[in-house]
């Protein structure tokens, strides 16, 4: 069973997901900072693999993935340190990265390293659909990894059956027609679009992101979702307090 | 028979090419996909598309022989004129008809990218032609060195937003229009080449059509065939090229040169020759040959012409080079000078520093006598004068 599936079983109501930038705000912070989200009690942790051209990342996470980069990172020691924490750490681990980087890595091989590391869940936004089923749907089964997809206000509703019929962790609802990045309060409109995706009774759990910031707007997307997944505003944290202070970002949310 | 240099229904030109995009961008590009066919294929189109280049670009562009050049090289060499279009080059063909396409659509905000400001003026343009509101993202280095196009799109009653992230040319106004339109799917992303997802290369490479289509009647006219020996065209994405090779893609007698931006020379760290340095990529929502690390981060290119200053290529370009098709070449900044001087001194025609990369390689081919020759003249200097200036002493 998927490792998110499992976490499911065990908790599926409030669940805080964050998202961090491998390598930021230091090379060697990866797993101090998937330690400390650990010890906060953060239910999942979403890895991002800095990307010199992340089409669907605003501002903050573009900034940190460059800052990444300019540290040295890359995918050989992003897979060294997983490597390392996967003795200690038990919380589950999303990898979110681009399509490009995969393919470059070499697709088998870039597999191979996501199921060493013990994870069996990616995220990638520009993989579409058409060629997740043409291509790389059997490419993910053969390695037991789960393709993670994304819904917005757009997507249509036949669509997102389809999507709830391909997705064995979770469907990430992404809040507004955006990319990632804080936007303040969740608006009618979004509450609304909320309402639909829930009334559909899909089979899939649902976790929102983008926008989602503090304690407010996670308490109110946990009223239509399982979860929420905060990103940008973890990543401006980060870059203004640095990886020693992180629980005084996540305990007020969870409290 | 289907041509192979057609795209197949998922967009790909062989492995190149497909719609790698977010899910936000999902019905845009299926709107777009399921529609532009038909709309581009109707009469109704057709008319209004053929009229427009007809009386406010000035088409048919002159197919010029080149009577010093040609002596000079020991060839019979043409000059497609795209340089006199309105706008100043053939970026406005594909400006006026996705105009008419995005009107048929309903689509009232429109967004381009673009790196010299020829597509950028070319979008602004068509926008105050139709009314319609105009956001142009440009590289910040970019509006720097192509100050005149900024002005002129400002004239134009375009909105123009810097793009400040990374080499902050056109790869970042490329990747900054992408995240506009995310946040902004009511718009219409008027794309400036043969790039992006699927079906954008191939509607693009459409209406660039034009100037292949022109061509064929023209050397008819002047030499009694329809066909030309060798073609030859820039490459930055590659849309005025894929005009020009258009209607001779199935064609093996005519030869196909692609001439990309060399820099400071293809080796040098300093280079946008994206066939010569690049692997088999995603840049932009499409699979291509693009400039990148063994990490599979892109690689910031370097040229003199920032048309030409692009880490990818078209897919269609991908295809021709890979399937050996197209032949493609290069030149470096101080070639392009060097031919834009001597085109200007022997034929009194100032050509675009993107053009100026074509004529560069004249020199380094051995044309056998009578070779009937086309040289895709995409566009003017005018917007490079400040270039050129600074370099005349060199």
């Amino acid at each position: 069973m998927n490792s998110i599936q499992q976490l499911f079983q065990k908790k599926d109501k409030n669940l805080l997901s964050i998202y961090f930038t491998c390598g930021y705000p230091k090379l060697e912070d990866t797993s101090k900072v998937i330690s400390a989200l650990e010890k906060s009690n953060v239910d999942f942790i979403e890895v991002g693999l800095p990307y010199s051209d992340p089409l669907a990342d605003g501002p903050t996470i573009q900034d940190s993935s460059q800052k990444a980069l300019e540290n040295g990172i890359n995918l050989d020691i992003i897979f060294d340190q997983l490597m390392t924490i996967k003795q200690t750490n038990k919380t589950p681990l999303v990898l979110m990265g681009y399509l490009n980087q995969m393919l470059k890595y070499g697709e088998e091989k870039f597999c191979q390293k996501v199921v060493e590391c013990g994870i069996d869940t990616l995220i990638l936004p520009d993989l579409p659909m058409v060629e997740f089923e043409n291509h790389y749907k059997k490419l993910f089964d053969k390695y037991g990894l789960t393709n993670v997809f994304l819904i917005t206000p757009h997507t249509s509703e036949e669509r997102i059956r389809k999507i709830d019929s391909y997705s064995k962790a979770f469907i990430y609802v992404v809040a507004s027609a955006s990319i990632t990045g804080a936007k303040g309060d969740i608006s009618n409109n979004q509450v609304a679009y909320f309402e639909r995706i829930k009334a559909m009774n899909l089979k899939s759990k649902l976790i929102i992101g983008f926008g989602i910031s503090d304690k407010q707007t996670f308490n109110t997307a946990c009223k239509y979702a399982n979860g929420t997944i905060i990103g940008s505003a973890f990543i401006k944290y980060l870059g203004k307090n640095g990886i020693d202070k992180i629980d005084d970002f996540i305990k007020p949310i969870i409290s | 028979m289907k041509s192979k240099f057609q795209p197949d229904e998922n967009g790909y030109f062989g492995q190149f090419g497909g719609a790698f995009i977010p899910e936000l961008l999902h019905p845009n590009v299926k709107e777009l996909a399921d529609n532009y066919i038909q709309i581009i294929e109707s009469e109704e189109f057709q008319t209004e598309y053929k009229s427009l280049l007809k009386d406010y670009v000035g088409r048919p562009t002159p197919l010029y022989l080149a009577k010093r050049l040609s002596e000079k090289y020991g060839a019979t060499i043409y000059l497609k004129r795209e340089d006199l279009n309105h706008t100043g080059a053939h970026k406005v063909n594909n400006t006026i008809g996705q105009i008419l396409i995005a009107k048929k659509l309903g689509k009232t905000k429109i967004l381009a990218e673009t790196g010299a400001g020829q597509h950028g003026v070319a979008t602004a343009t068509v926008c105050a032609l139709m009314g319609l509101d105009c956001t142009v993202f440009m590289g910040e280095k970019d509006i720097v060195r192509q100050a005149p196009n900024v002005a002129r799109m400002k004239m134009l009653g375009a909105k123009v937003v810097a793009a400040t992230s990374g080499s902050k040319t056109l790869k970042d106004a490329t990747n900054e229009a992408i995240r506009y339109w995310i946040q902004h799917p009511e718009t219409f992303y008027l794309i400036g080449s043969v790039v992006g997802p699927a079906p954008h290369p191939d509607m693009v490479a459409r209406l660039q059509a034009i100037i292949s289509e022109e061509m064929k009647w023209q050397l008819k006219e002047k030499t009694g065939k329809e066909n030309p020996d060798t073609i030859i065209a820039c490459v930055g994405g590659g849309s005025n090229a894929a005009g020009a090779f258009y209607h001779y893609l199935d064609d093996d007698n005519v030869e196909l040169i692609a001439v990309e931006a060399a820099g400071l020379g293809v080796n040098s760290g300093e280079s946008a020759a994206t066939s010569q340095l690049g692997e088999v990529g995603i840049i932009h929502g499409s699979k291509t040959i693009l400039m990148q690390d063994e990490y599979g981060q892109i690689v910031e290119p370097y040229s003199i012409s920032a048309g030409l200053d692009y880490p990818g290529v078209g897919p269609l370009h991908a295809f021709l080079y890979e399937s050996k098709r197209a032949k493609f070449m290069n030149a470096t900044d101080k070639e392009a000078l060097a031919a834009a001087y001597e085109l200007t001194k022997i034929e009194g025609i100032i050509p675009a520093l993107e053009t100026a990369h074509a004529l560069a390689v004249l020199p380094k081919i051995k044309f056998k006598k009578d070779q009937v020759v086309v040289i895709n003249l995409s566009g003017r200097g005018d917007k490079d004068l400040e270039t050129f200036i600074q370099h005349l002493e060199d």
